[in-house]
């Protein structure tokens, strides 16, 4: 594939792999984080740890949509579709999310929900418009990327004078996330968790622009390296990353530059701040309640939000106990720590939400990286 | 009285505008005119001609072995690129038999009907499976047909089941990879299930990539002949490759290690699934092969493969190794290794 096979270059690769090799300090150890699940998958579908020398180590962090999706949210969505008998449409791997009595949406489908997926905003927009005698919601999720696109849906359905057709809006904040991880007490005050820099987001940033990340590498001294999501984005970041650390700089740098801008997709936020609003607080699987970290349907477009709409409250569910996504989603523990990861806890039967999107630091473990934890046969 | 007696005149089927309706699976003269008229006259055989409950069959001769196979097929767009329903029904059963290492013989079909679905699509599914037939060789020789209510199916399903033929001593069987051998495909991978995605109303993107729906006997048939102690063939149908290895690897109880660099894609497919967020490796395919052979022989069934049509871009693409943990494993073209795991339900594309 043109354009996209020359980032996955194998022989660039070994010769990254080389330059990293000889810029890290083999006297420190070095801890990244990539906050992308995007960066994640690209990680473990393309075995890029194993070109990364042992002292260098990534931590997998929340920013996958579907994982950080608090069980309350997803049990509103099968409220609607089960008791309101509403059309619920959703991105495909929201539908195996675990939610409350051990249902998902997927569950709830075949107990005679009418829920379906769709690809994008503008599917669920067409949908409702083909659907005139039924209410559809779209139940929206996502970083920064998925929301213009739900913005201009709801545009879109007051030009058309559409009543059957509203929105459950979870949209949430990278940089909010990310300041939640640097306060963590782990991460903040007991230096618990060596966290020396962040990959930053690739479609994410082509929206937000670079210079939201300037407080992190101000405030809180820690290099950002904005990274595409192919693995030799991922490569080069890392060796940036090794190389401010060692220079001993903290900074914003854009590896991406073929798609992130300093300010960002000025026409999607404007369009962002015309329909939503900020959230006082929103819960996060595994980060709790996060100030001001997700967004809402301003009260100009309520008639396009489901909670207004349906009048529906978020009942907050705690997590399986035994289920440590919490701590694996901040970087203070990796998923073989959790006692359920394998054995209860697997992608056929998720308890926690890491094990459900391959793009989860769980899931993209035991799919694509369990064989390392067991000693390895020649091949 | 004269000597003639006036024949009952009988409207013929309507295959322009008529549709199914429920008299057509109700046992009386609209059923038996739909099975004259459509079934028995494009399947004509001397065995369905028998126009008994079941058809009588010869034995196989020279202690060869029956292996009976069953496919239902439930796929949906009806008619896709490069295929349908029809042809897709008779390709999956002799398939099956194939990847045995059996010479298919004979098939059953039964049809389950949607009422109102249009007699023009039917016919054009039936036209379409008597031809795959004709062509493998393989005559369907009795048969079923259903009518349930409206929105109580999905136009039509067709399940087959094939008997065929097994020579003494063939031993194919997904038990017996060993360590050392190789792994073979017989071309590029992920083309039906891509073809059937581009279809789906809620996609409908533009390109070319057409079903690989095809009977694979003849191109198992040359294998053997080439290479007589093949230990393991399968078809990757649903779940695809990633699918069949982890099969296998359980089966044999051994790991399955394979060179991503090596395993055939079509650009196109590779592009749709990048662009779906699905993985090639595990979507389906109708008209390949993967074999397993021992690693000495690795050169003579690729030659084989290769020299028939159906084999053109077969390839090697792994080994077996031994590994209690059952893993299949790839080494990227990027220079890492994942494994190649169990699909978790459907796959699902990731939003981002």
């Amino acid at each position: 594939m043109k354009f996209v096979d020359e980032f996955r270059d194998g022989g660039l690769a070994r010769k990254l792999a080389s330059a990293i090799r000889a810029e890290a300090d083999p006297a420190r150890d070095y801890a990244f984080m990539e906050f992308c699940g995007g960066h994640t998958h690209a990680i473990s579908r393309y075995g890029v740890t194993d070109l990364l020398p042992p002292n260098v180590r990534m931590i997998h962090g929340p920013g996958c949509p579907v994982c950080v999706l608090p069980i309350g949210r997803i049990d509103m969505a099968i409220r609607l579709a089960l008791e309101y008998d509403v059309t619920v449409l959703s991105y495909g791997d929201c539908l195996r999310v675990p939610a409350s009595e051990g249902l998902s949406m997927l569950k709830a489908k075949a107990r005679g929900a009418d829920i379906r997926m769709v690809y994008s905003a503008a599917d669920a927009l067409a949908l409702a418009q083909r659907l005139p005698s039924r209410q559809v919601v779209f139940f929206a999720i996502g970083f920064e990327t998925t929301t213009p696109p739900t913005a201009l849906v709801i545009r879109q359905a007051r030009a058309l004078g559409l009543e059957n057709f509203s929105v459950l809006c979870n949209h949430v904040l990278t940089p909010s996330a990310i300041t939640s991880i640097l306060e963590s007490p782990e991460v903040r005050a007991f230096g618990t968790v060596a966290l020396d820099g962040f990959i930053g987001p690739a479609h994410v940033s082509t929206v937000i622009g670079s210079r939201p990340y300037a407080f992190f590498a101000e405030e809180y001294r820690k290099p950002v390296v904005i990274a595409g999501f192919e693995p030799l984005d991922v490569m080069q970041a890392v060796r940036m990353l090794v190389r401010q650390v060692n220079q001993g700089r903290a900074e914003v740098e854009n590896e991406f530059t073929r798609a992130v801008t300093e300010e960002g997709n000025l026409k999607a936020q404007a369009l962002v701040s015309e329909v939503f609003e900020l959230r006082r607080s929103f819960e996060w699987r595994g980060l709790g309640e996060v100030p001001y970290s997700a967004l809402k349907i301003r009260k100009t477009f309520s008639e396009f939000d489901a909670e207004h709409r349906f009048g529906l409250a978020c009942i907050p569910v705690p997590d399986n106990k035994a289920c440590e996504c919490g701590a694996i989603l901040r970087g203070v523990k990796q998923p073989t720590d959790c006692r359920i990861f394998g054995t209860v806890c697997t992608p056929e039967n998720p308890m926690g939400s890491c094990m459900v999107s391959s793009e989860g630091a769980c899931a993209a473990h035991y799919n694509f990286g369990r064989f390392r934890d067991v000693p390895v046969v020649a091949a | 009285m004269s000597g003639s007696v006036k024949k009952g005149y009988v409207r013929p089927l309507d295959l322009k505008r008529g549709r199914v309706d429920l008299g057509h699976g109700g046992g009386g003269r609209a059923m038996a005119q739909l099975i004259d008229e459509l079934f028995a006259a494009a399947f004509a055989n001397e065995f369905l001609a028998q126009g008994d409950d079941g058809a009588v069959l010869p034995a196989p001769q020279g202690g060869e072995r029956l292996v009976l196979a069953t496919d239902a097929h439930v796929v949906s767009p009806l008619f896709f690129p490069g295929g349908d329903i029809g042809c897709l029904s008779v390709h999956g059963t002799v398939n099956d038999l194939a990847v045995m290492g059996a010479r298919p013989l004979y098939l059953a079909a039964a049809f389950v009907l949607e009422e109102g679905f249009p007699l023009a699509d039917l016919a054009r599914i039936v036209g379409s499976m008597a031809a795959a037939a004709r062509d493998a060789g393989v005559p369907v020789v009795t048969g079923d047909t259903k009518v349930v209510e409206q929105g109580k199916g999905d136009g039509v399903f067709i399940t087959t089941t094939g008997v065929g033929a097994l020579a003494p001593g063939c031993d194919i069987s997904g038990r017996r990879a060993r360590p050392g051998d190789a792994v073979l495909v017989s071309g590029t991978l992920g083309d039906h299930g891509t073809a059937i995605l581009s279809q789906r109303e809620s996609l409908s993107f533009e390109t070319e990539i057409v079903s690989d729906t095809a009977a694979i006997h003849g191109l198992v048939a040359d294998l053997l002949a080439a290479v007589p102690d093949v230990h393991v063939m399968r078809d990757p149908t649903r779940g695809g490759l990633a699918t069949t290895l982890n099969e296998i690897a359980s089966q044999s109880a051994v790991g399955i290690s394979l060179d991503e660099a090596a395993i055939p894609i079509d650009a196109q497919v590779e592009a749709a699934c990048e662009f779906l967020g699905l993985d090639p490796l595990y979507v389906a395919n109708e008209g390949k092969l993967v074999a397993i052979v021992s690693g000495g022989e690795a050169t003579a069934a690729l030659a084989a493969l290769q020299a028939h049509p159906l084999g053109r871009r077969a390839a090697v693409i792994g080994e077996v190794t031994e590994d209690p943990h059952r893993f299949v494993q790839v080494r990227t073209g990027f220079g890492g290794r994942r494994m190649v795991d169990w699909l978790s339900g459907e796959q699902l594309p990731r939003i981002c």
